[in-house]
């Protein structure tokens, strides 16, 4: 359609096009701020407030170089982050992906059943839950440890759902071909369903990743020590109600969007279809 | 495709010799295998919490010492400080609400539109901010809404002509900033939902419209609105859902989970609070009870609402 009709430039289109350039503006403009003030003295940020302005003379790096010595954790913080989201994804796919395929694929008793109570795990507000779950940590000698931020939520109901949208649109014909090979049950998921259940996959591990490096409440409720923290707790850290270390908050937010912002840029289209998951009906 | 079978592929059939064969390869056991760990974590933690959340929300907790004490909790929840948090709570979702379905509808459907330039472009940049954390919004935020003059928002507001403010400090300009925060993060989300909407509604629709001398209004009203429903009743359920559980952009803001004289107070910083600063776990299991009471109610009378517009149809 767009290539007979070949857009125009008219007035609408203008108009158009201001108006989401001020709503661009707004969307980028905090994050421009962040990236110009990381680069400048906290002082500077004291006293004249985030701005866009750029003086060569006050321009430094000291504050990347900071977070780099030996006296700040962030290095830690971001190792732990990176071990922390790596895990999570890898083993939410897995087995999200083997209960959505398990649902979608099989004829069994309670199968309604279970299909209905995923649906009703995405119903409550986890914030509900996180005293009990607390407590629950405590018992299993989760806390402070990785294991105890990843195993809670490890299983999640929005990417069972989306698993198991996907595997139901999946042709039949593989899973007969395999079965009449003589592949097992197991066999015929590893082998056949879960390379043809890529695209999924690749949706996913995106929204999950970002989920799991951005993740805030758990974490703060799991995590006691310093060198335990995640990126987003260690730098809440930094916020106190008596002072600020700006210098360090500042470009430690900016170092830890990039890799994120680098992620979405070349893998938008999946990011895309991973957030829109939960809204599509299939 | 090809599909290379394992080394007992010549033992294939209705081969149930073996029995460790006959459990691989069968029908009826499989589906449980591959659904088992989603029951293993739901019973252990969600089914669990739950319960447990409703029975601690009965009792007094102490270390090693547990007591029913009836309602006494929800007693105590009878205080001007947690019915702060609720209105905190209220007014931040319906403000969020009234902002964040209606502006990014209509930008959804402006971007979709034949004479938008741009589009992909647009699309992307309005969807950064979803990629921050809380942490790294509520910093910026945070030294935006600053109260030393040279700050972003005092700067603004003297260059329209108003006295600098102290934003974080007067109820409704701190829920101004929470409001403008949120909208900054979710709008571009809000926006994909609702241009995925838009993609599924067939064009002949709109062109078989235009045949019978339909304006741009009716188009939009008549069409658009009504087949955009099922998405709008998703979006607005998570915005409820995560209006009333927000914490962290709060606790963001004010550096902590105490901001003067609890203006920005929500119910889950409430819980948050008595549950875990206080470490006074039967009332914070309390404190989630009520919000999970209140999600409730309000998803119901919300389905009861849509689901009557689904009768006219």
């Amino acid at each position: 359609m767009e290539t007979i009709e070949k857009r125009k430039w008219s007035v609408n289109s203008v108009l158009l096009v201001l108006l989401f350039t001020l709503f661009g503006a707004f969307a980028v403009f905090p994050i421009v701020t962040l990236i110009i003030a990381s680069f400048k003295p906290a002082q500077e940020l004291m006293r004249f407030g985030l701005n866009l302005k750029i003086d060569p003379a006050l321009f430094s790096f000291k504050n990347y170089a900071y977070l780099f010595t030996g006296e700040s954790l962030y290095l830690t913080w971001y190792w732990n982050s990176l071990l922390i989201s790596a895990v999570f994804t890898v083993l939410c796919l897995l087995l999200s992906s083997m209960v959505g395929y398990g649902l979608a694929v099989y004829q069994f008793r309670f199968r309604n059943l279970v299909f209905v109570l995923v649906l009703v795990m995405t119903m409550i507000p986890i914030e509900i839950i996180i005293l009990p779950l607390y407590k629950l940590s405590i018992t299993l000698n989760l806390i402070n440890s990785m294991w105890g931020i990843i195993l809670p939520f490890v299983v999640a109901p929005l990417p069972i759902f989306f698993f198991r949208q996907y595997a139901s649109g999946l042709p039949r014909d593989f899973l007969d071909a395999a079965r009449v090979d003589g592949c097992t049950e197991l066999g015929t998921f590893f082998r056949i369903m879960m390379p043809l259940m890529a695209p999924a996959f690749s949706s996913m591990a995106i929204l999950q990743a970002l989920f799991s490096w951005n993740n805030f409440l758990w974490p703060l409720i799991v995590l006691r020590t310093n060198e335990q923290l995640t990126i987003p707790i260690g730098l809440a850290t930094l916020l106190t109600p008596y002072g600020n270390n700006f210098d360090m908050l500042i470009a430690g937010a900016v170092l830890a969007i990039l890799p994120i912002l680098a992620v979405f840029l070349f893998f938008q289209k999946y990011f895309i279809e991973g957030m829109t998951a939960g809204g599509v009906k299939g | 495709m090809e599909s290379t079978s394992p080394a007992t592929s010549t033992k294939t059939g209705g081969f149930k010799g073996r029995k460790l064969t006959g459990i691989l390869y069968s029908k009826k056991i499989a589906p449980w295998f591959f659904i088992l760990p989603f029951l293993i974590s739901f019973a252990l933690f969600f089914v669990y919490p739950v319960i447990s959340a409703m029975n601690m929300s009965f009792q007094q907790v102490l270390p090693g010492q547990v007591e029913y004490i009836g309602l006494e909790n929800y007693e105590k929840l009878w205080n001007p400080i947690f019915w702060k948090a609720i209105v905190n709570s209220s007014k931040y979702t319906l403000y969020t609400l009234l902002i964040l379905i209606p502006v990014p509808l209509v930008l959804a459907v402006f971007l979709n539109s034949k004479a938008m330039m741009l589009r992909n472009f647009f699309r992307s940049t309005l969807f950064i901010p979803a990629l921050t954390s809380v942490v790294v919004a509520g910093t910026v935020f945070r030294l935006a809404f600053g109260e030393l003059e040279g700050s972003l928002m005092n700067t603004i507001a003297v260059s329209i002509g108003f006295e600098p403010q102290r934003w974080l400090r007067r109820e409704e300009l701190a829920m101004f900033a929470l409001v403008l925060l949120a909208c900054w993060r979710w709008i571009g989300v809000n926006l994909l939902y609702f241009m995925a909407g838009l993609q599924n509604i067939p064009i002949e629709l709109y062109e078989s419209a235009e045949i019978d001398g339909a304006n741009t209004w009716n188009k939009f009203s008549r069409i658009t609105l009504p087949l955009l429903k099922p998405i709008s009743i998703y979006v607005f359920t998570i915005s409820i859902y995560g209006g009333y559980s927000m914490f962290t952009e709060s606790y963001m803001l004010w550096a902590g989970n105490r901001s003067p004289n609890d203006i920005g107070l929500t119910i889950v910083g409430y819980l948050y609070r008595n549950g875990l600063e206080q470490n006074n776990l039967g009332l914070g299991s309390a404190v989630g009870i009520v919000l999970l009471l209140i999600t409730f109610a309000i998803t119901i009378v919300q389905l009861k609402l849509f689901g009557m517009f689904r009768k006219e149809e």
